[in-house]
C-alpha cells in the first residue's frame, strides 16, 4: 500500500513531466488493473475503470508472450491511432503508466517523458 | 491484493467468477449489470469470440457505498472457461480478493467441474495464494434444467464432488433467470470485505 505521501509525490511527477507536457491522459496502475493515479489535461471524458482493467490484460499478455519467445520483456509497448496513441511502460514488477497523447506530440519525447518519470515514482517508492 | 488508496479513500476489490466453459460466468455479471444499471458508471467490457465465448475477461465495476470513510468500488471479473485459455485464464487472476466458483450441474459436466477447481488452485499457487485461505463461494448453476429432460446432479453430490473440503458457502443458482444471482454476489462481497477488513485500519 502506498502511503500519502508517496502518492502526493507521484501525483506532482505525473503533472509536472507528463501533464504539462502536453499528453491528453496518464494512469498509473497496479498490474491487477487497478488505477492508483488518474490525470488528464481536462479536455476530453475516458473511461479510466475499464481501460485500466484492459490496459493490465493488454500488458500482461503481451509480456506472456514475451517470455513464450524467451524475451524476458519487450520494451516498448505502444498503440499508435490517427487522433490518439497510447504506450504502455513498466514501473516496476507491479506497477505500470499508462500515457495517451495526441498527434501533436512525438513519439520521441514521450518514451523521453516517461522515463524520467519512471525514474522519480521508483525513487518515490523507494523512500518508503 | 485489494487496492486500497489512502488519499483519494477508494478501495478497489477484484472478485474473479471462475468455472468450466459454457458454465454461466458471463451470464452471472449481465443479469447484474441490469440488476444494478444506476449504480454501475460504466458499460461492461467483454472481450469475446465471433461466437460469442468470451476470449479473455468480462469486465463489470459498480460501488457499494462506503465503509469506515472508503468509497468501495467492487471489479466483476469473468475468465474464459474453454480448456485451451489457461494462460489468459491465469492473468485475469492476478491481484484477485475473492472468488464464485460457477460449476455446471449438468451430469456431463461433472469431470469439467472438478478440472476446473482442481487447475483453480494450481492457477492460484502461481501467485502464491492457497484457495483454502480465500474468500469463496461456490454456485452450482442451470438449477432450472431439472424440470427438463437434461439429466442434472444433485446438490449433495456437487457438495461432495467440489466442497467437501473446501466447505464454502454454495448457491443452487438458474444465472439466466437470475435465480440466486444476486445472493451469491452479496455472500462473495460480504466475505471478500471481510477478509480485507484488517487492512483498512
Amino acid at each position: 500500500m502506498f502511503n500519502e505521501n508517496q502518492l502526493n509525490a507521484i501525483d506532482t511527477v505525473i503533472n509536472d513531466n507528463l501533464i504539462e507536457a502536453g499528453l491528453d491522459n496518464v494512469i498509473f496502475m497496479d498490474m491487477a488493473g487497478n488505477a492508483i493515479a488518474k490525470h488528464d489535461n481536462g479536455k476530453n471524458r475516458l473511461d479510466s475503470i475499464a481501460l485500466a482493467a484492459l490496459a493490465a490484460g493488454n500488458f500482461a499478455a503481451v509480456d506472456a508472450m514475451a517470455k513464450l519467445v524467451g524475451e524476458s520483456e519487450f520494451s516498448l509497448l505502444f498503440h499508435k491511432g490517427e487522433k490518439l496513441s497510447i504506450h504502455f511502460s513498466k514501473v516496476d514488477d507491479e506497477t505500470l503508466l499508462i500515457s495517451m497523447f495526441n498527434k501533436e506530440i512525438s513519439l520521441g519525447l514521450v518514451r523521453l517523458k516517461v522515463a524520467e518519470t519512471i525514474k522519480q515514482i521508483n525513487t518515490i517508492l523507494a523512500s518508503d | 491484493m485489494a487496492l486500497i488508496n489512502v488519499k483519494t479513500k477508494e478501495v478497489q476489490i477484484k472478485i474473479v467468477y471462475y468455472g468450466p466453459g459454457r458454465g454461466g460466468k458471463t451470464t452471472n455479471l449481465e443479469y447484474i449489470n441490469e440488476k444494478y444499471r444506476d449504480q454501475i458508471k460504466t458499460e461492461m467490457v467483454s472481450l469475446k469470440t465471433q461466437d460469442d465465448r468470451t476470449l479473455f475477461f468480462d469486465f463489470l465495476p459498480f460501488d457499494v457505498g462506503q465503509i469506515k470513510g472508503f468509497d468501495i468500488t467492487i471489479q466483476l471479473y469473468t475468465v474464459p472457461g474453454q480448456v485451451k485459455y489457461n494462460a489468459t485464464r491465469r492473468l485475469v487472476l492476478r491481484g484477485v480478493d475473492g472468488i464464485v466458483f460457477v460449476a455446471d450441474v449438468q451430469k456431463e459436466q461433472r469431470k469439467k467441474n472438478i478440472d476446473s477447481l482442481n487447475q483453480l488452485y494450481e492457477n492460484l499457487e502461481t501467485y502464491n495464494l492457497d484457495l483454502f485461505n480465500m474468500p469463496v463461494v461456490m454456485q452450482y448453476n442451470k438449477i432450472d434444467l431439472k424440470r427438463s429432460d437434461i439429466p442434472i446432479l444433485s446438490s449433495k453430490t456437487m457438495q461432495k464432488d467440489l466442497n467437501s473440503l473446501l466447505q464454502a458457502p454454495a448457491f443452487e443458482a438458474s444465472a439466466l433467470k437470475g435465480g440466486n444471482v444476486i445472493p451469491t454476489l452479496k455472500k462473495s462481497i460480504s466475505m471478500t470485505l471481510a477478509s480485507i477488513q484488517d487492512q483498512l485500519f
